[in-house]
């Protein structure tokens, strides 16, 4: 099956509002095919609702979400989303849950041969035949990645992909994603409130926050974008990248102290 | 293989797992002679207490008949072709109103516990419909289709009805948001996602309530023959009071319940079927 080239993703002021809750407001970014952008904020900075947007799992009020040109209306074969937790349906094996995201029309044979190819790249070949209650929370997450990327999309959403793993597990991940993204390139576009994953992983590091000043049903803006220097991988203790890290953690923590920020 | 990735797994990961295990195992552990043994042991003493107190004469026999006189009760209306017509009209009455019934209650559950517009439409009318005492359909049912078949068989659908859709709407606006907003996210929406995510979600809810239906049916067929109704086991009960065949009564008595407990234990069979493929 020829995997589907990375696409690109542009945002046009994009805002969305809850009831008399502004989420997210004039939200403008252009993301490069294959380009991986990491989105970080406070708790409730709305950043999975903009992941929400670009899944095609919520729209905007206001403003546009463009993929390669052609603007997104609902869920999009182009796009596949995969959650912070793993959501595999318990009465599936892990092979068929994988299936789950293979496109509609894919013949069964080639369907097969697609889902045993991803479960190898994300190594559970072993692990197939196996329901999710049998398998740890990392395999889980593995499965879920292998979900999403069974549909060969041109740009892949992950919603904290691995926020609700241990420390260590975390870590291989990280990596797995980069090797998943060098053996089947898509646009990653990915939340995460882990500051050292977001300088690991991502190309550019978009900081999500409301504004200084402004009430916190403001709604979130871009506050900064900071290009993380350097190739992957990445080495974890770079000086550059203590330093950024420090720059980020201070955007952080300013948010956090808001005072407004008690809901 | 399976045990060696359990013994892998993270400790969430197993922990759940053994929890998934143990509620499986719910019946006793050794051989099965044992199990039919024990549970043997009540009925085999319910008939030797009965046996000993028709000999003693503690009770006379137009109050209690002895055991053999309910297995010759039971010869003798063989003998003259009304046993298995009996039995064979009221199984046909239950299966075809319990297999009606049921699909309409999944039909109209699925409706109601999927979609908001129609639940609104319709969950008011149905509650209410279900707050008419069952019985009382009877005379009308009598009346508009006629004392015969259809009139019973729509009684016991309508018997059946009740318990499915009640349990299984319920069941299915209670399925893991997370999971439906996943389908939704891989491009399944209506019945497909139905089919992929809701109905698996709600089996354990639909066998249980396939049992509440099948005894509600049994329930429903001997009021519908109890009322009207010219053959049936039902329609034995009420002639063998009339006549005083207190023999016949006991024999019809235990025949209901061995027949309910067969169609019982048929649909456990489907349950077992149906939790190992779509069980966690």
């Amino acid at each position: 099956m020829p995997t589907v080239p990375a696409l690109p993703v542009v945002l046009a002021g994009v805002g969305r509002t809850f009831g008399d809750r502004r989420v997210l407001r004039d939200i403008d970014l252009e993301i490069a095919a294959g380009e991986i952008v990491a989105i970080i904020g406070a708790s409730g900075s709305g950043k999975s609702t903009l992941l929400r947007q670009v899944g095609g799992l919520d729209q905007p009020d206001s403003g546009t979400v463009t993929i390669d040109g052609t603007p997104l209306n609902g869920v999009d074969q182009r796009t596949a989303i995969a959650f912070q937790e793993p959501r595999l349906l318990p009465w599936r094996s892990v092979a068929r849950n994988v299936e789950v995201g293979l496109p509609r029309s894919t013949p069964r044979a080639e369907g097969r041969a697609r889902v045993d190819e991803l479960l190898r790249l994300v190594q559970l070949e072993d692990a197939k035949s196996l329901r999710p209650r049998q398998i740890s929370g990392g395999m889980a997450q593995r499965a879920s990645l292998a979900r999403a990327l069974a549909r060969g999309p041109g740009v892949l959403v992950l919603d904290e992909p691995f926020g609700a793993l241990d420390a260590l597990t975390r870590l291989t991940m990280q990596d797995l994603l980069l090797e998943i993204h060098s053996a089947e390139p898509a646009t990653i576009l990915l939340v995460t409130h882990d500051v050292d994953e977001a300088l690991y992983l991502a190309d550019r590091v978009i900081l999500l926050g409301t504004e200084p000043g402004y009430p916190a049903n403001s709604g979130a803006v871009i506050r900064s974008v900071i290009t993380v220097p350097g190739k992957r991988p990445r080495d974890r203790g770079s000086a550059s990248l203590a330093q950024l890290r420090a720059e980020l953690l201070d955007g952080l923590g300013v948010s956090t102290h808001h005072p407004a920020h008690t809901f | 293989m399976a045990d060696q990735f359990i013994a892998a797994t993270g400790t969430a990961g197993s922990a759940y797992s053994g929890l998934a295990v143990s509620a499986r195992r719910k019946t006793l552990p050794g051989p099965l002679w044992l199990r039919v043994l024990l549970g043997a042991i009540i009925p085999l003493a319910v008939l030797g207490i009965w046996q000993l107190i028709v000999s003693l004469g503690l009770i006379p026999s137009y109050r209690l008949p002895s055991p053999a006189s309910v297995v010759l009760a039971g010869v003798d209306l063989a003998n003259r072709g009304l046993l298995f017509s009996s039995i064979a009209i009221s199984v046909q009455r239950v299966l075809i109103g319990f297999v009606a019934g049921s699909l309409v209650g999944l039909v109209a559950a699925s409706a109601v516990g999927l979609s908001r517009v129609v639940s609104s439409l319709l969950a008011p009318t149905l509650g209410a419909l279900r707050a008419v005492p069952s019985l009382a359909w009877v005379p009308l049912l009598g009346l508009y289709l006629g004392i015969n078949e259809d009139s019973k068989v729509a009684l016991i659908a309508i018997g059946a009805f009740f318990p499915v859709y009640t349990t299984v709407s319920a069941a299915l606006r209670h399925v893991d948001p997370q999971l439906v907003e996943a389908g939704r996210a891989y491009g399944y929406t209506g019945t497909r996602l139905l089919g992929l995510v809701q109905l698996p979600a709600v089996v354990p809810s639909v066998i249980s309530s396939l049992r509440l239906a099948l005894a509600q049916s049994w329930l429903f067929l001997v009021a519908a023959e109890l009322l009207a109704s010219a053959l049936g086991l039902g329609h034995l009960l009420v002639d063998s009071q009339n006549n005083g065949r207190i023999d016949r009564l006991f024999l019809v008595i235990i025949l209901l319940g061995v027949f309910g407990k067969v169609t019982d234990a048929l649909v456990g069979l489907l349950e077992r079927y149906l939790l190992r493929r779509w069980g966690s």
